[in-house]
């Protein structure tokens, strides 16, 4: 089994002319990688109507109920994770109880407001409340502010999940670009910020050697997720290099056994 | 067979970076199934003489048959002249200059020299668009990256120039190639390093447009993990007469 944490998937109100053929090529190379379930989100419109990492409510009700289309259309390979934007708490809250009883199985965070800010603490208490793990986007050391998105960076995500320790946080991409040293410093012990509930996703395009082997030695296969992002041929790289020097229940944590864990109980096939 | 025209040996000075001795490209090699890698000395890259790490290149070649040296150029040091035609006596496939990494201007007066040379001695020019992602580089590592307008004037200054561009991403190759004549574009080489697969498809959508017979198979190792080339490659469902090209056919074809 092989459990991509890290997916996105297009719709028909997005700037993407050619959204069918970029889910169909997700979904077709998914088959060659030994992709058995991808857990995608969808932000909004993707700047069609409303900004990327600032969904307008209206956008991120459409892009959640696009994905619940495509959840519904492929039971058997798509998960969704609601998207929604913090600046609009309530709309936030209510979207995330709706697609999480329509079969939804986690939370997206994109880039619309600073993870340490308490504006978050809402979403973190309904996502203890409901059992499901947060995905949080990251720019790995954030210095400056960037058009575009209010990012945020490991150490603000571990402030986060500080203020809630039963919550699994997923940090976002770890070779998604910036300094990915500066987050694993953050999150794992040999560094000397060990936060247990955040979990590495290893999506991004970013194949760096060294990077895989930092990523063991700051948090241990147990808090590592294989994920892909918008270049799968990336992920399927850092799986192929882990198969090559690490033992079989190591790699099947990070193929699927650390989703299984996070993820709601019945989220995936073999649970 | 399968010749990886993008590798490197030694360290590199803004970040820790494993399996860059030559036994540690040995077993990359042997895990990756690459028959042969093109090799350059990095940290000279960042030397105020990167030539000075040639003869450590050239030595080290000599011990292990599937590595091909590249060395580095200067154009702008005294002597660069015989740098080449060392090059040339050695058997390297190619020589490279980084010339942003070199201080120098990418299109300017060294460059287009050199350019004439290489073209002169049948060596082709081997240039990096960049060696890492600019989002994650060290703050003092301030090297711009290789401006697209550079490899157009730099193919259009001599009409026997032959280019390998590494590290170029779908929008580079575009930019250039369809910013040339046919004839300019048939003397420019990329790898393929550093341009999408699925879902973007950029790659695909490049061997479309732009033809198989432009592209050649690098890593960027040990820099990036060259397992990935090879993931792009599986991910397509390429006839194998084309991904043999890319593979190697292309390379040899180029040096022959």
């Amino acid at each position: 089994m092989l459990i991509d944490v890290h997916a996105h998937f297009y719709h028909q109100r997005t700037p993407r002319a050619d959204w069918r053929e970029r889910n169909a090529s997700r979904l077709r190379a998914g088959e060659k990688i030994g992709i058995s379930i991808h857990v995608a989100s969808i932000l909004g419109s993707f700047g069609f109507t409303s900004p990327t990492y600032f969904p307008s409510p209206r956008d991120v009700t459409a892009g959640n109920d696009a994905l619940l289309s495509l959840q519904r259309a492929h039971p058997d390979r798509i998960r969704g994770l609601v998207c929604v934007n913090p600046n609009y708490t309530a709309h936030a809250r209510a979207e995330i109880v709706r697609c999480l009883d329509a079969g939804m199985i986690g939370i997206k965070l994109a880039a619309s407001r600073r993870a340490d800010d308490r504006l978050l603490d809402p979403i973190g208490v309904l996502a203890r409340e409901r059992r499901v793990p947060v995905l949080q986007h990251i720019w790995q050391h954030r210095r400056r502010d960037w058009s575009g998105q209010e990012a945020s960076d490991a150490v603000e995500l571990c402030t986060l999940a500080r203020r809630h320790p039963d919550v699994p946080f997923i940090l976002a991409h770890i070779g998604g670009g910036g300094d990915w040293l500066h987050s694993l410093h953050a999150v794992g012990a040999a560094g000397g910020g060990d936060v247990p509930n955040v979990y590495v996703d290893l999506s991004g395009s970013g194949v760096d050697g060294g990077m895989l082997e930092a990523c063991l030695e700051s948090v241990g296969a147990s808090r590592l997720l294989w994920g892909s992002d918008i270049t799968m041929d990336t992920g399927w790289a850092k799986l192929r290099y882990l198969e090559s020097f690490l033992g079989k229940e190591e790699l099947a944590l990070v193929r699927w056994k650390n989703a299984a864990r996070i993820f709601p109980p019945g989220a995936f096939p073999a649970d | 067979m399968r010749t990886d025209c993008n590798a490197f040996l030694g360290a590199y000075p803004w970040r820790k970076v494993p399996g860059t001795s030559a036994d540690a490209l040995r077993k990359a090699l042997d895990r990756t199934k690459i028959d042969v890698a093109w090799v350059t000395h990095l940290p000279s890259l960042f030397w105020r003489d990167p030539t000075e790490g040639n003869a450590w290149l050239y030595e080290t070649a000599r011990t292990e048959k599937r590595f091909k040296p590249v060395p580095t150029v200067h154009p702008a040091l005294t002597g660069w002249e015989q740098v080449l035609a060392d090059a040339a006596n050695a058997g390297a496939p190619a020589v490279r200059c980084d010339p942003l990494y070199l201080g120098l201007e990418p299109a300017g007066g060294e460059m287009r020299v050199l350019a004439a040379a290489c073209s002169a001695a049948r060596l082709p020019l081997l240039l990096a668009v960049r060696l890492e992602d600019g989002r994650q580089r060290h703050p003092n590592d301030e090297v711009g990256e290789l401006p697209a307008a550079a490899v157009r004037a730099l193919v259009r200054s001599d009409p026997d120039l032959r280019l390998i561009v590494t590290h170029a991403d779908r929008a580079f190759v575009e930019e250039v190639h369809f910013g040339s004549t046919p004839e300019e574009a048939r003397r420019i080489w990329w790898d393929i390093c550093w341009i999408w697969g699925p879902p973007e498809d950029h790659l695909a959508t490049l061997l479309d447009t732009i033809g198989a017979d432009r592209f050649v198979f690098g890593t960027g190792q040990p820099l990036r993990l060259p397992e990935n080339s090879i993931a792009k490659l599986d991910l397509l469902d390429l006839p194998a007469d084309q991904r043999a090209a890319i593979e190697s056919k292309n390379i040899q074809e180029l040096v022959a």
